[in-house]
């Protein structure tokens, strides 16, 4: 794995990873985002449609989280997760935690963390992690973590633990990394720790910085927990300690005004879990984000986005059409947290709106149905509305990543910023 | 009977027979619809809300899928037949390019609202989603059909269950025919949309044979043989079926409706029957139960969390090419997509059957197709379910 940086503007490191793969025969282009899974399957996705979508991600995620409680299996199965799940040829980062089901608080100790999958909790010493890791067979991991500083008032005390649990952690995973055949290509990702310490933050970078890892996961940021202000300034100084040929992948961010502020502190990677929430809410991604190609009409042209986009959430949407049952509960999935980036197409005015979700958006969803169509399914409460929708703004999320590229190499950032932030 | 009369020149439909089994009553033939031509012996998958079940119309139309079903209850309440009409009818709502199939309404009626109270003027029920009261007359019910466009209208018929005996049966089949007559009257569309008639009867032989008289004095498009597959016994439902496919036009579609067990479709091809709707097979793979020439396999079970195999290892599904048994077991717990997959290989199933059977017809072959899949069903001849061996057997069908 080699990361190739272009140029820096404003911050926004902007390249490509390459030499990704089993064979280096994959490369993903940064900022950007990884696809987002549960149980190694794109959320309502056979491998048909989920190949509708063009230009996908060349790194998929999947969690421990979803996968622990199938050890055994992948034990006796032999070949990897990959071939497990029946993925395509990708690259697999495997995360410690499944971003869009945050866990209960409580469960970790100082050799222990645990995971929740659909059987409940799993605990895991480093011994456990690394055997379920040489199963999974995934090219890159997040190391072990105690990422549990998020809880309001969190002591320092606890943070600094956390801080030294998890290079700990690292330590002895590396210790078993190194001894594994199975893992001999993987990259090891060491988790950044410190809440919303500065220097349990700056020291946790420095810490895990000495030690050989392909790239660091900055934990412990997730939106609900900490504001964009805090966590811009923390990023920032974190970023500054880690070595520029290294990538770093932010863990629990994902709305799009978050996505560009954490561009700017230094972070390269993202998760996609958050079309993955709006798509569980019934809600459809509609902010814009195309800049014209002309900087001197920039702000004034119209954008190809219809003009009832960026709508306000309407609180009188109707709530109890839940589109699908959320496997796991999941608050971010329930339509209060509906954010300004999203249409909620439960609401009766889509009714007979027999527009494309998005004007001039290529997904499967748009190029074939209509608002007035996926309302129908979500207030009847069809299973295809999670198809659509998950096509739909998985689609728009990886069209606003790759316009965050364009932006930057035209030098169009701000522009870029005003349209999105609208 | 007249058979000048059945070869209907105005009907959007034409059937051409193009192989009969010399020793059964199966046939295979060529449906020509308005959208696309439907090879038969078919089965026809049912997308009840205008959508099959987390599939999308692109990877049903890859299924080889010539037609399927709307239910004309479900989309007459939401989202009504104006909003439908207003995208060119349900094909358009769905982006449906190929045929389908409406039902009219009555059944779901009866069988899915409380309250639902028959007249002679037709089917009064009150609506679950605001409580209003609606009459559904068999105008009503061919005006909505018109709206959703359907390639295939059902008329209204007065629905008894199966298991009712007595004057009920009697006073239904004969209302169902003088509901047939004002359906055809109402149908505002016959140049782009097929009527077909619903034989009724019940179980009683000689109803059933004095509706199939005078439905069949109606030049309409089709026939399907309806208030079967109710939870009567086997052995008169085969009868009833045996019955109406003696006394029905060759030169008409049969549609045998209900009908989706693969025993009991391979049963109801060799009694006649072209067309079968069942919503099982997609209703089944919700719950995790995947369909096999050998039965069904739950995948949610305990036996499949350390089986790598396919569902089915000959099945050349996009499930079973990719994957095992286990996967989806596992997958079952997290993802919707599991039921997906699930859906998708059933659908396949169902549809490679027909395709098998029909190429068995047309190859001559049937009868001996037919003792293949029952000994692939049924490993032990003791299994055979007597009413199928015996309705094989009446039409010269005999299993080893
Ligand atoms: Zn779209
Ligand atoms: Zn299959």
């Amino acid at each position: 794995m080699k990361l190739e940086l272009s140029r820096i503007v404003q911050g926004c490191r902007l390249g490509v990873l390459t030499g990704l793969g089993k064979t280096g025969q994959h490369s993903l282009e940064i900022p950007g985002c990884l696809l987002y899974t549960r149980c190694a399957t794109v959320p309502h996705l056979t491998q048909d449609t989920l190949h509708t979508l063009n230009s996908l991600p060349s790194v998929t995620q999947i969690a421990v989280d979803t996968l622990a409680e199938h050890h055994e299996v992948l034990a006796e199965f032999k070949e990897g997760v990959r071939k497990f799940a029946g993925l395509h040829d990708t690259v697999l980062y495997c995360s410690l935690h499944d971003p869009a089901t945050p866990c209960p608080p409580g469960h970790i100790t100082n050799k222990t963390v645990s995971v929740w999958g659909s059987g409940g909790r799993i605990e895991l010493t480093a011994q456990r992690f690394m055997a379920l890791q040489t199963v999974l067979r995934p090219d890159w991991y997040q190391c072990m973590a105690d990422g549990e500083t998020w809880p309001t008032n969190t002591s320092r005390k606890r943070v600094r633990k956390a801080v030294d649990r998890t290079l700990a952690h690292l330590d002895e995973c590396l210790l078993l990394h190194h001894k594994s055949p199975e893992l001999k290509e993987a990259e090891v990702f060491g988790a950044i720790e410190g809440g919303d310490i500065l220097e349990e933050r700056v020291r946790s970078a420095r810490e895990t910085a000495k030690r050989p890892v392909g790239g660091f996961v900055l934990d412990g940021f997730r939106s609900d927990a900490m504001d964009q202000e805090v966590r811009g300034q923390l990023i920032a100084a974190v970023t500054a300690e880690l070595p520029a040929e290294k990538p770093r992948l932010l863990q629990g961010v994902g709305r799009p005004d978050e996505v560009i502020s954490c561009v700017e502190a230094g972070v390269d990677l993202f998760e996609s879990f958050f079309p993955y929430q709006v798509t569980e809410r019934g809600c459809a991604l509609c902010f814009s984000f195309t800049i014209s190609p002309d900087p001197e009409a920039a702000g004034t042209r119209r954008s190809k986005v219809l003009e009832s986009n960026g709508e306000k959430p309407d609180a009188d949407a109707d709530a109890d059409a839940a589109a699908i049952e959320v496997p796991g509960e999941s608050g971010a999935t329930s339509p209060e947290n509906m954010t300004r980036f999203e249409m909620d197409l439960k609401d009766k005015k889509y009714r007979e709106d027999f527009r494309p979700l998005v004007d001039g958006c290529t997904c499967y969803c748009c190029k074939n149905h209509n608002r007035a169509y996926v309302h129908h399914l979500l207030v009847t409460n069809e299973l295809l509305a999670g198809v659509l929708l998950m096509l739909h703004n998985t689609a728009h999320y990886l069209g606003f990543f790759s316009a965050l590229r364009g932006a930057l190499v035209s030098d169009r950032l701000q522009d870029f910023k005003k349209r999105v932030l609208q | 009977m007249s058979t000048k009369k059945a070869v209907c020149s105005v009907a959007p439909l034409a059937l051409r027979i193009v192989a009969e089994c010399p020793v059964s009553k199966a046939r295979a033939c060529d449906l020509r619809l308005p959208h696309c031509t439907v090879n038969t012996p078919v089965f026809m998958p049912v997308g009840t809300q205008g959508t099959m079940k987390g599939i999308t119309v692109d990877q049903l139309e890859d299924l080889g899928c010539q037609i399927c079903l709307g239910n004309t209850y479900h989309l007459g309440m939401r989202p009504g037949p104006e909003l439908i009409e207003k995208v060119n009818g349900l094909h358009g709502f769905m982006n449906w390019k190929r045929n389908l199939l409406t039902d009219s309404g009555g059944f779901q009626m009866v069988s899915l609202v409380e309250l639902s109270e028959v007249s002679e003027e037709g089917v009064r029920f009150r609506s679950p989603y605001d409580g209003k009261e609606i009459l559904l007359t068999p105008e009503q019910s061919i005006a909505i059909q018109n709206s959703l466009g359907s390639d295939i209208m059902m008329q209204l018929d007065d629905v008894v269950s199966s298991t009712v005996t007595g004057p009920r049966v009697e006073e239904a089949m004969k209302r169902s025919i003088r509901w047939l007559d004002r359906c055809i009257a109402a149908n505002k569309n016959p140049d782009r949309q097929n009527l077909f008639a619903i034989i009724q009867g019940g179980l009683n032989a000689e109803l059933r044979k004095a509706c199939l008289d005078e439905m069949t004095k109606r030049d309409v498009p089709g026939f399907a043989i309806g208030g079967l597959s109710g939870g009567e016994e086997k052995d008169d439902f085969w009868k009833m079926v045996t019955l109406s496919t003696d006394h029905l036009p060759r030169e008409k579609p049969r549609y045998l409706m209900g009908v989706g067990y693969a025993v009991d479709l391979v049963v109801c091809v060799a009694l006649g029957c072209d067309m079968f709707d069942c919503v099982f097979p997609t209703r089944t793979a919700r719950f995790g139960s995947a369909l096999v020439p050998w039965g069904s396999l739950q995948i949610k079970q305990k036996q499949f969390a350390k089986d790598f195999q396919p569902i089915d290892p000959d099945c050349q599904c996009a499930t079973c090419r990719r994957h095992s048994r286990t996967y989806l077991h596992a997958l079952f717990k997290t993802d919707t997509a599991a039921m997906h997959h699930i859906t998708i290989h059933n659908i396949a199933y169902q549809l490679t059957l027909m395709r098998s059977v029909r190429q068995s017809i047309i190859e001559q072959r049937f009868p001996e197709f037919v003792r293949q899949f029952m000994r692939r069903m049924f490993p032990l001849r003791e299994q055979y379910p007597a009413w199928a061996v015996e309705a094989l057997a009446s039409v010269n069908i005999t299993l080893d």
